[in-house]
């Protein structure tokens, strides 16, 4: 019953929500383009989907997604789980955090479909050059190893924006580099950053972010409690330059080896 | 009737197995690591069909309506030639699908509840959700704005890391000047707010235009209207922080 009322809640929300691109959508399909589309009722059929299936998802993620995030990284910052005394615990002792913030970060990505969408084009875009699967591994370890850091800096409170200003320098780095060597990567790899937090990923690696926060001693949630998605989006765009300047580095000392290369991987 | 229910079935399997890697991992940790009961597992359970299910008619009902007028009218308007409303259009695409982000929505929320608890917004219901929309409008017009940026990025062939690597910059002068409450879900709006709506309409939009001008590369010059779209908002959240201060 509870939940029936905080449906309909959240489903009178969700209109509000959706009104915005419903009146986009209307306004240049009848001021500029001047044409009636061709499906009406099939398209209506689909705004209404959208807006049952938000709020269902709306619904969730406050009854699932939240909480999980939230007991998770309570239970793994247990003193008594962790057999610490918490009042003396260094950021040595919270090795399971960041193992659960790597398969996360992992498991997340390496099934995310955009990122499946993104890895096909770039793969077109090489020539081969840059393996679908290769592609998916890289950035699945840079949004591991991004989630892993950033859950190591809510341990440690260190201010995030140093992390993220050092991301930046090394990405500018990799940017001059990558340019010469293999330039029409560099906007895919841009991309590949954006196409790693999906609508799932996002609400638990914030309430895990936060979560972490108000349980480690010392640690404020409004300071330290946000910028794990931060790190999940910077770091692949470092790992997938890595791995085109890496690939385009084997595929020039193959040519220099063998004087056949045409095909050899895929 | 049951020709209309497989597909459906079919869905939801698909998210099942879009969410399966999420559920294996924190079942590995629940069971094998932590071994500690799990509090309102019967409510979890049920969020989490309700997740998959939202999400399955969430995406079914963006393919059949939202996708489809989307990119005809990113085509449309991309042969059209009017610069105007390509831009305009770029700009209402860009603020309309992020207004309607599902993942924008639940952090902005998120971020307004953990403010209040800070004291930095004021403890009631109304100055939260008053907090929480203007986050969202913020980032919504924020990724309008990077849209038109991005378009006309296009149209004049600039090199997209020039515009970046400039973006960072500007990111950066602001951290050291905005609260510092803010910073966290500055940077992390970027992530956010390229999720299920925003990448494939913007895509549509970016390889559209791209491939109907000459002598641009739809793969090199279409692409990086994300990353416009994952950088504006840190800028537009910082300026946001500063201003309500």
């Amino acid at each position: 019953m509870n939940l029936l009322l905080h449906l309909s809640d959240v489903g009178v929300a969700t209109m509000l929500d959706v009104l915005p691109i419903v009146a986009v959508l209307v306004f240049f399909q009848i001021v500029v383009i001047r044409r009636k589309p061709a499906s009406l009722q099939r398209i209506i059929t689909g705004f209404l989907y959208v807006l049952l299936g938000l709020t269902l998802f709306l619904v969730g993620l406050q009854e699932a997604l939240f909480p999980i995030g939230e007991i998770m990284a309570k239970q793994l910052t247990d003193p008594k789980f962790l057999g610490i005394d918490a009042a003396g615990a260094d950021w040595r002792d919270y090795g399971w955090v960041y193992a659960f913030a790597f398969a996360i970060g992992f498991a997340t990505t390496i099934a995310e479909p955009a990122l499946m969408a993104v890895a096909v084009k770039a793969s077109q875009v090489s020539g081969g050059a840059i393996s679908v699967w290769g592609l998916r591994i890289t950035v699945a370890l840079g949004v591991a190893v991004g989630v892993a850091l950033g859950t190591f800096r809510i341990v440690t409170g260190t201010p995030l924006h140093w992390y993220i200003i050092a991301g930046y320098a090394a990405l500018i780095l990799q940017t001059w580099r990558a340019v010469r060597v293999a330039g029409s990567i560099v906007p895919l790899a841009y991309d590949s950053g954006g196409v790693t937090t999906s609508t799932v990923t996002v609400p638990l690696v914030t309430a895990l972010g936060l979560g972490l926060a108000s349980t480690i001693p010392g640690r404020s949630p409004v300071i330290d409690g946000f910028g794990l998605i931060a790190f999940a989006s910077l770091f692949p765009m470092i790992s997938v330059l890595g791995y085109a300047e890496l690939s385009a580095w084997k595929a020039k000392r193959r040519k220099g080896s063998s004087p056949d290369n045409n095909g050899s991987k895929r | 009737m049951l020709a209309g229910i497989l597909p459906l079935i079919r869905l939801i399997l698909g998210s099942l197995r879009d969410l399966a890697p999420i559920l294996l991992v924190i079942f590995f940790f629940q069971v094998f690591v932590l071994q500690q009961p799990f509090p309102h597992l019967e409510r979890v359970i049920v969020g989490i069909i309700l997740v998959m299910l939202g999400l399955t008619l969430f995406i079914q009902g963006l393919e059949m309506g939202l996708f489809p007028i989307g990119e005809t009218m990113a085509h449309a308007l991309a042969r059209k030639g009017s610069l105007f409303w390509l831009l305009a259009f770029a700009f209402c695409l860009g603020f309309g699908t992020t207004a309607a982000e599902p993942a924008l929505i639940a952090v902005a929320a998120e971020a307004a509840k953990v403010m209040a608890e800070a004291g930095v917004v004021a403890h009631d219901e109304a100055a939260r959700s008053s907090y929480a929309y203007w986050l969202r409008m913020t980032v919504a017009v924020s990724v309008g704005a990077s849209l038109v940026l991005g378009v006309f990025r296009i149209l004049k062939g600039w090199p997209v890391h020039v515009l970046i690597i400039g973006g960072y910059i500007i990111v950066v002068i602001l951290t050291f000047l905005a609260p510092p409450e803010i910073i966290g879900v500055a940077y992390d709006s970027g992530g956010v707010t390229t999720s299920t709506v925003t990448v494939p309409l913007v895509t549509a939009l970016g390889v559209g235009l791209a491939s109907t001008i000459r002598s641009r590369n739809p793969l090199t010059d279409g692409f990086g209207l994300i990353a416009f779209a994952s950088m504006f908002p840190m800028i537009f959240v910082l300026l946001y922080g500063m201003a309500v201060q």
